[in-house]
């Protein structure tokens, strides 16, 4: 399905928002270059490189303080490493607030729901809108003209492109605090995907999903990754869903990339099997 | 030409000094609620009224002598704090700033229209609590209420830093504070090290309310000179009883130069200043913690 | 009951008032505020005004507070600085339709400089220094004479609109209400736009907001500016409702009533604010009747009205907090919603 309808909206700075890289080519869109992280006497990453490469899945794994958060949030921008930088598109983000990052076209969910309470779905959908949109304090108190139709606009792209893309018409106007759980991770992707992004940023999209929300989630990836070409990284734990969807995993320990490569790669990798995958259980569910 | 007036600089200093003690224990009121609840306290200025006009009640009023009339005071502001601890911050633990800091302004407003329904709005005057006699460092006079004044705060301060260091109550208290939850779990009883931390509270206001009280004059205006030592709390950091020390001294000694060289009505905002300073350069104070939000 | 209530569009899904019935009442209610300065007493209608004031700065504060979550102790401070330029400009012949706005934007000018602090400080730490802002504005009118008159206070000539002086209450009656409603639906459209939507991401989980591409420090300022607009406006329409104004109203008291209000009301709801302006207005009446309906036996009871109000006020505010968090929309909500489906059982 493409996303390529002409809108009043302002598409993503830079590139048009479903513009996706031929395959085959060789620049990553997003990269982290030999970054360093420590807060006082914890190093959380110890010179981490990785390459993300356009329209593919790449997961993150590894131990809980592995560092796979603070990956996260140095490439959004809230923590500023001390050393080597992050470049979206070959542009070095160094210094670029994450505000700014998000207009770029990186977007984000987080470990624990980050929704806002006091919206409905619909409101919390809109805002991953926000940067395209154009209203200030004059047109919005006066809301008729240019105000109104962008809200419109936005309100029917969002309709048709992520609500019923991801089944939920029905909770649209419900305050998000009711939600169950696994609703309000799939709003919370769904709001990241009003951002039309270049690369969706995912922490832990599973966590705590029972056997049909994760596969009700993993097909929302694939199709996200397919049908749209969007860029996919991913912090998972459920080692299931890492092996089966993604093109290319890279394995965090003590703040350094300690193997990558494809999935098969990095299960038959002796030294992450010894970090990570040590015990039998785990070795059979990669399997 | 005279010379410049060092007398009188010396003067301004040392009462400025001296009665920074009392702000100090006004501020250790505010800090002790802070670090215990989480609460900035806007009725500190009624506690500090409730503890001057129940003793005028008990002493003047009713005739109680001194030395029955003080326990009782303080009695009976212990009861008060506890009963607002239980009626009031209890039901609001868990919602957000903003409800439990409008309920401390209400609570400052109930507080003061009974004050000033029961008793009336005129002044009143207190009974002397503190020695009058001025001390003579050569020719600086540094009059005899405000060195008492400084002397009791000091001792209450230090009183409380020792108890809270030493005591098995006062370890509880702090853990209390620091992380509800553990020492919930390790047997602590929370609800009741809160209420603690009010009724102590209380009792700090009630103490240095009847010090002022009777140093100036009892009225409702009490009420609303904590307001000024929130600029105390802010300097020092709002969880450091040592920042309430140390900013009390350096606030005290501010207002007492700024009254001295530009005028009362200078003085009177000299406090807010601190605080707008304050809080654009060096927003947790000189002690206070930073507060790191978890990404 | 809620019947036939089908949205065939988004602009009609979208829309403030979408079925019949709430357009119906919208016009009950206008023509009934429209009607009310002409068969309403001197006190009433006088009352008309000052509740629309109220609802004015209440409206102001629901969106910088109950709205974007920043918390200010100042909103009273805001009020003078609109009403003492109001007065300013008046005294020197601007028109009404100049120093309105003016009003209104030399408090907004004056909120992005209190709101400055947000760069750096939140919540408690912020609320602190708007507190200290409202004392040193204070402080400021009573100084700064030539500018306000001092303790004396100021003079505000008549406003006059298309030529027509608004000399009567019930002339101010229907301005105020103009202006009110007019800010009101400002406010609620407000919130149907990414600019709202914005606030309430700030307040809820500034983070969250951030990556979604909201420059915080750049929202937070414009909600106090808009607050402040709000304010500043209400102010000046109380210079012209009084004809004099003195520093003695701006003060804590007043920031104080305004937070009541719209914790009364409803925190960062348009009716709430409306519920709140009204309680909060009514309150102070109602005491005043029944105080003077007691002096009859005691006398004494007359000297008490102010020291009760206050202790009336505090209370509410706490019962309030503890029964009813959500304000009176909440209470208002709830009786809509049984009456959605009745006479059939929900």
């Amino acid at each position: 399905m493409s996303t390529t309808t002409a809108l009043p909206l302002a598409p993503a700075a830079g590139l048009a928002p479903d513009a996706t890289e031929a395959p085959g080519e060789a620049t990553p869109v997003l990269r982290a270059e030999g970054v360093y992280l420590g807060f006082g006497g914890i190093q959380a990453l110890a010179g981490v490189s990785l390459d993300v490469m356009p329209g593919e899945i790449t997961a993150v794994i590894g131990p809980n303080g592995a560092g796979k958060t603070s990956l996260f949030n140095t490439l959004s921008g809230f923590y500023r490493p001390q050393r080597g930088r992050i470049l979206l598109d070959g542009r070095d983000l160094t210094g670029v607030r994450p505000d700014r990052r998000a207009a770029l076209g990186l977007a984000r969910t987080f470990q624990n729901v980050a929704l806002f309470r006091g919206l409905s779905v619909l409101d919390n959908i809109k805002l991953g809108g926000h940067t395209r949109l154009n209203a200030n304090p004059l047109t919005a108190l006066w809301y008729r003209g240019p105000a109104q139709r962008e809200e419109v606009a936005l309100r029917r792209e969002i309709e048709r492109d992520v609500i019923d893309f991801l089944e939920i018409d029905h909770i649209r106007h419900l305050p998000v605090a009711g939600l169950a759980y696994g609703l309000q991770k799939r709003v919370e992707l769904a709001r990241a995907l009003a951002m039309r992004p270049k690369v969706l940023m995912l922490d832990e999209p599973v966590a705590g999903m029972n056997r049909e929300e994760t596969e009700d989630m993993a097909r929302f990836i694939l199709d996200i990754q397919e049908e749209r070409g969007i860029t996919v990284l991913l912090i998972e734990h459920d080692m299931g869903l890492v092996m089966d969807i993604s093109h290319h995993v890279v394995v965090l320990n003590f703040g350094q990339v300690i193997g990558q490569g494809t999935p098969a790669q990095v299960r038959a990798n002796p030294e992450v099997v010894r970090a990570y995958l040590g015990d039998e259980a785990t070795r059979r569910a990669v399997k | 030409m005279t010379g410049f007036d060092w007398i009188a600089l010396a003067e301004f200093s040392a009462i400025g000094l001296l009665s920074g003690g009392l702000l100090a224990l006004v501020a250790l009121g505010f800090v002790l609620i802070y670090k215990g609840t989480g609460v900035i306290n806007f009725a500190m200025g009624e506690f500090m009224m409730l503890g001057a006009y129940f003793l005028y009640t008990a002493h003047v009023m009713w005739g109680l002598p001194l030395w029955m009339a003080l326990p009782a005071t303080l009695a009976a502001v212990a009861l008060c704090a506890a009963l607002v601890e239980r009626a009031i911050l209890r039901p609001l633990s868990g919602q957000p700033v903003i409800s439990v800091l409008m309920a401390t302004i209400g609570l400052a407003s109930a507080l003061h229209g009974g004050v000033d329904a029961i008793w009336g709005g005129r002044n009143y005057e207190m009974p002397q609590l503190l020695p009058r006699k001025p001390l003579f460092i050569g020719d600086v006079m540094i009059p005899g209420q405000v060195l008492w004044s400084f002397v009791l705060a000091a001792v209450v301060i230090v009183l409380f830093t020792l108890y809270f260091r030493r005591s098995r109550t006062g370890v509880a208290m702090r853990a209390a504070a620091s992380d509800p939850v553990t020492a919930y779990v390790l047997g602590i009883d929370v609800r009741a090290m809160q209420r603690l931390t009010w009724i102590y509270a209380g009792l700090v206001g009630a103490m240095a309310g009847m010090i002022v009280a009777s140093m100036t004059s009892l009225s409702p205006a009490l009420g609303g000179a904590a307001l000024g030592v929130l600029a105390v709390i802010i300097l020092g950091g709002l969880d450091s009883i040592a920042g309430a020390i140390v900013a009390g001294l350096i606030v005290g000694l501010l207002e007492s130069l700024t009254a001295g060289y530009l005028g009362g009505k200078v003085r009177d905002i000299v406090p807010y200043v601190v605080v707008l300073v304050i809080l654009l350069v060096r927003p947790y104070g000189l002690f206070g913690t930073r507060q790191i939000e978890r990404l | 009951m809620r019947i036939h209530d089908f949205r065939e569009s988004y602009v009609h899904d979208e829309a403030l008032w979408p079925t019949r019935v709430q357009r119906a009442w919208l016009v009950a209610v206008l023509v009934a505020l429209a009607a009310f300065p002409l068969v309403g007493g001197g006190y009433l209608v006088g009352l008309m005004c000052v509740l629309g004031i109220h609802v004015i700065a209440a409206a102001g504060l629901n969106i910088m507070t109950g709205g974007a979550g920043l918390i200010s102790l100042g909103h009273a401070a805001f009020m003078g600085v609109g009403c003492y330029t109001a007065a300013w400009l008046a005294q020197r012949g601007v028109p009404f339709v100049v120093t309105l706005p003016a009003a209104g934007l030399m408090a907004a000018a004056l909120g992005v400089v209190v709101g400055l602090p947000s760069l750096r400080i939140k919540g408690l730490y912020l609320a602190v220094a708007t507190l200290a802002m409202q004392f040193l504005l204070v402080y400021v009118f009573r100084e700064w004479e030539s500018v306000t008159g001092g303790v004396k206070g100021v003079n505000v000539p008549p406003a006059s609109l298309f030529g027509l002086e608004l000399n009567t209450d019930a002339r101010m009656a229907w301005l105020i209400g103009g202006c009110a409603e007019v800010m009101l639906i400002g406010a609620r459209n407000l919130f149907r736009t990414r600019v709202g939507r914005a606030f309430t991401a700030i307040r809820d989980k500034d983070i969250s907001a951030e990556v979604l591409g909201i420059h915080l420090l750049h929202y937070k300022l414009m909600a106090f500016a808009i607050g402040a607009f709000y304010a500043g406006v209400a102010g000046a329409l109380l210079g012209y409702f009084y004809r004099a104004m003195t520093p003695e109203y701006f003060t804590l008291q007043l920031s104080i009533f305004y937070l009541a209000a719209i914790i009364v009301g409803g925190l960062g709801s348009t009716l709430g604010t409306i519920l709140g302006a009204v309680f909060m207005t009514l309150v102070p009446e109602l005491l005043r009747g029944g105080v003077a309906f007691a002096a009859q036996w005691t006398p004494r009871a007359t000297e008490i009205l102010s020291p009760i109000q206050q202790v009336v006020f505090g209370l509410l505010i706490i019962g309030f907090l503890v029964f009813e968090p959500h304000g009176l929309v909440e209470v208002w909500r709830r009786i809509r919603r049984f009456f959605h489906l009745w006479p059939f059982r929900s």
